[in-house]
């Protein structure tokens, strides 16, 4: 094998059948079977998926920048496989369509902390979130997931205490004159966790 | 590799005899020379960016079993610092020494010496500073969120553009070359200075410039990350094997038809491979089929190097003893072997079912881009730089602390990965099991594996010592001493192809 156009061509076409198989085949197919399109639901007349609001989209970048998808995904793994349903991570499996209005998708490859495709079912309140951020050992003794401080401000109360101030008890309670308030990026994040649910049935998941 | 080019009876009886071997040397000698500054320019900021990504991992590490550990800083929290890491690992330290080793193979191979070294040097110039900006804007929060090409986009251009230099410089190289054979590592080389920049830019356009919609991203993203392991660093590892145990051990390749089916099946099925990392995943279910058949097809292209590699060292397993680079080279060739089989299972369903999403998947990268490339860039480094420095490696001491550190943490890393991801995916496909135990069941081995990481970082240091050593020996002036590894490892006295 001493021809290097012969070279050139063999590799040019191995790789060109993966990026047509794997790439755009996939994409056509979506696209022509309308899996790339929101619809309609006919009980409701509502579109799936839902649009998110402003804040909980900035809220994603807040997951983003600060890594989240490292230890937790975004996809519920079919019934049977798994025990994905057994741990009430999603009442259906997930699908293409749950995740059209991602940018980035962040489907996530590891469970170092559980599945949070339906978070804001299991865990609705925004307190609990806040809580869990500042400091997981409050919510989940014995976690493993850090805390995020950096998103709260420990200040000084004046005159009264923050009506958003975290129920901070002995021994996680900042010194006594203090409050711990949460920073916009928290308050967003916390709004995007809430957002966080793929339950709605689609033809796709009968 | 024997039939084409085979020296007459009279070469082969009393090569040194023959004037092509004293022509070759000084074509060799040349070669080395015109590779010196860029080739050295790309390891020793290669081994900078293996010490920053050493550092950074054993953050990581300690941070996962001890999350309070300085996370009061946002650029310090462990979804920063962790992918911080594989960046600087991935495009800083493996990057560069593949560059580096690649450019000194296709100039050896082809019989050229490397023409305006300068371009080289500028193209690793900025394209230590695209790793550098990527790497301060993951732990800044830019990230893109994208596994394996997190280095966000005001960065990834830098490090299109200046790999675009090396690339068309690699394929230049390779255009002249004087020598009509072509030899197996040339292959690959070919092959991987092409796929990377299609690779990189393909999934850099659909995925951060102009992203397609929904989860068709997921499947580019493995598309791409998976072929960065298999159509750029494996290629790679593969072409420095092929070339350095050959070498060193003073006999042909085994068997030319084997190398041919090796690299041509490893073209053929490797690039299918991605989609096994979205098993049970949103995805079509033909697309992840056909990944995970391709994954076993994979089987042929493994077994028949690893065939290929055996039969050429078969007795002479002993020269490990002495050959530093050869010690690499095996460990590196054998755990190819491990990282690829061990692949095929995890790429079953029934299989992935219990290792996708846990630690398990992180230990058998760590087979595929440490125990194999890492091991075979090791090897060609402690090669090549004697040979562009014309000076000697200063202790043979800390080669081996380096190896056995390597080799031993290695080890360590793996089988705790490896066996606690089994457990801990175990305890998480079974519901009676609450999730924060299958946590804490896990910490033992988390444990185990900051311990196999600093011992990881005591044979990089024994690397750094030797590094540091040699280059501030060029301040010396050359003189013959005991020739203590070429001598070993250089046994030029056969007819010996390339």
């Amino acid at each position: 094998m001493n021809y290097g156009p012969l070279l050139f061509l063999g590799v040019f076409l191995t790789l060109a059948s993966s990026w047509c198989g794997l790439v755009l085949i996939p994409q056509l197919q979506l696209w022509k079977s309308g899996g790339l399109e929101a619809v309609k639901l006919e009980k409701t007349g509502e579109f799936y998926p839902p649009m998110r609001s402003g804040l909980a989209e900035h809220g994603r970048e807040v997951y983003r920048a600060n890594g989240c998808i490292y230890c937790h995904s975004q996809q519920v793994r079919p019934k049977g496989f798994g025990g994905d349903f057994l741990r009430n991570w999603g009442q259906r499996r997930s699908v293409g369509r749950d995740y059209l209005r991602d940018k980035p998708v962040m489907l996530g490859t590891m469970r170092t902390g559980p599945d949070l495709t339906n978070i804001s079912l299991r865990q609705p309140s925004a307190s609990w979130h806040m809580l869990h951020l500042y400091n997981p050992q409050i919510t989940s003794p014995g976690s493993i997931m850090p805390p995020f401080r950096f998103l709260f401000e420990t200040r000084k109360i004046r005159r009264m205490r923050s009506p958003d101030a975290l129920d901070l008890k002995p021994p996680f309670a900042p010194p006594p004159g203090y409050e711990v308030v949460p920073k916009p990026e928290a308050q967003l994040l916390v709004d995007y966790l809430l957002s966080l649910r793929a339950v709605t049935p689609l033809p796709e998941t009968e | 590799m024997s039939t084409p080019n085979s020296p007459s009876m009279l070469q082969a009886l009393s090569p040194s005899d023959s004037g092509e071997l004293e022509q070759r040397r000084v074509l060799f000698a040349e070669i080395d020379a015109s590779c010196r500054l860029p080739v050295l320019l790309l390891f020793v900021s290669g081994l900078t960016w293996l010490l920053i990504g050493t550092v950074l991992a054993i953050l990581a590490s300690w941070k996962m079993h001890n999350p309070g550990f300085l996370a009061d800083w946002a650029w310090l929290t462990f979804g920063r610092v962790r992918p911080a890491h594989l960046n600087a690992m991935v495009y800083g330290f493996a990057s560069e020494s593949a560059i580096g080793i690649s450019l000194w193979l296709m100039c050896r191979l082809c019989r050229v010496p490397l023409l305006y070294q300068w371009i080289i040097m500028l193209a690793a110039v900025f394209w230590n500073l695209g790793v550098l900006i990527g790497v301060a804007g993951i732990l800044a929060g830019d990230s893109t969120g994208i596994e394996w090409l997190e280095i966000p986009s005001y960065a990834s251009p830098i490090l299109f553009f200046s790999y675009a230099l090396i690339g068309v410089w690699g394929i230049i190289t390779f255009r002249f070359r004087r020598q009509p054979h072509l030899y197996v590592s040339q292959w690959y080389l070919f092959a991987a200075l092409f796929w990377f920049p299609w690779l990189y830019s393909a999934a850099n356009i659909m995925l951060v410039l102009a992203p397609v919609r929904g989860t068709v991203q997921a499947a580019v993203n493995w598309w791409f990350a998976h072929n960065v392991l298999g159509l750029w660093f494996t290629p790679i590892g593969l072409a420095a094997i092929y070339y350095f145990i050959p070498k060193v051990i003073g006999r042909p390749i085994h068997s030319y038809y084997l190398s041919m089916l090796g690299f041509w099946s490893l073209a053929l099925f490797y690039n299918w491979n991605g989609m096994h990392h979205l098993v049970g995943g949103p995805m079509p279910a033909w697309l992840i089929t056909v990944s995970i058949v391709a994954s076993v097809m994979m089987t042929i292209p493994v077994v028949t190097v690893a065939i290929n590699h055996h039969l050429t060292m078969a007795g002479h397993f002993r020269k490990m003893k002495y050959s530093p680079t050869l010690r690499f080279m095996v460990f590196g060739g054998m755990s190819y072997t491990v990282a690829s089989l061990t692949g095929v299972l995890m790429a079953l369903r029934s299989v992935s079912e219990v290792t996708h999403f846990t630690h398990n998947t992180i230990g058998h990268a760590h087979v595929g881009m440490y125990a194999f490339f890492t091991m075979v860039v090791f090897g060609s480094v402690y090669y090549i730089v004697p040979r562009l420095t014309r000076r000697e490696w200063p202790s043979a001491g800390l080669i081996s602390l380096h190896f056995w550190a390597a080799a031993l943490g290695m080890f360590l890393y793996i089988t705790a990965l490896s066996v606690g991801g089994v457990f801990e995916g175990l305890a998480m496909d079974n519901p009676d099991i609450p999730f924060l135990d299958v946590v804490k069941g896990t910490l033992p081995y988390l444990r185990i594996r900051t311990g196999a990481a600093f011992l990881l970082a005591i044979g990089h240091t024994a690397f750094l010592i030797n590094f540091v050593w040699i280059l501030a020996r060029l301040w010396r002036p050359y003189r013959q001493a005991t020739p203590m590894i070429i001598a070993a490892t250089q046994p030029e006295s056969g007819p010996i192809k390339p």
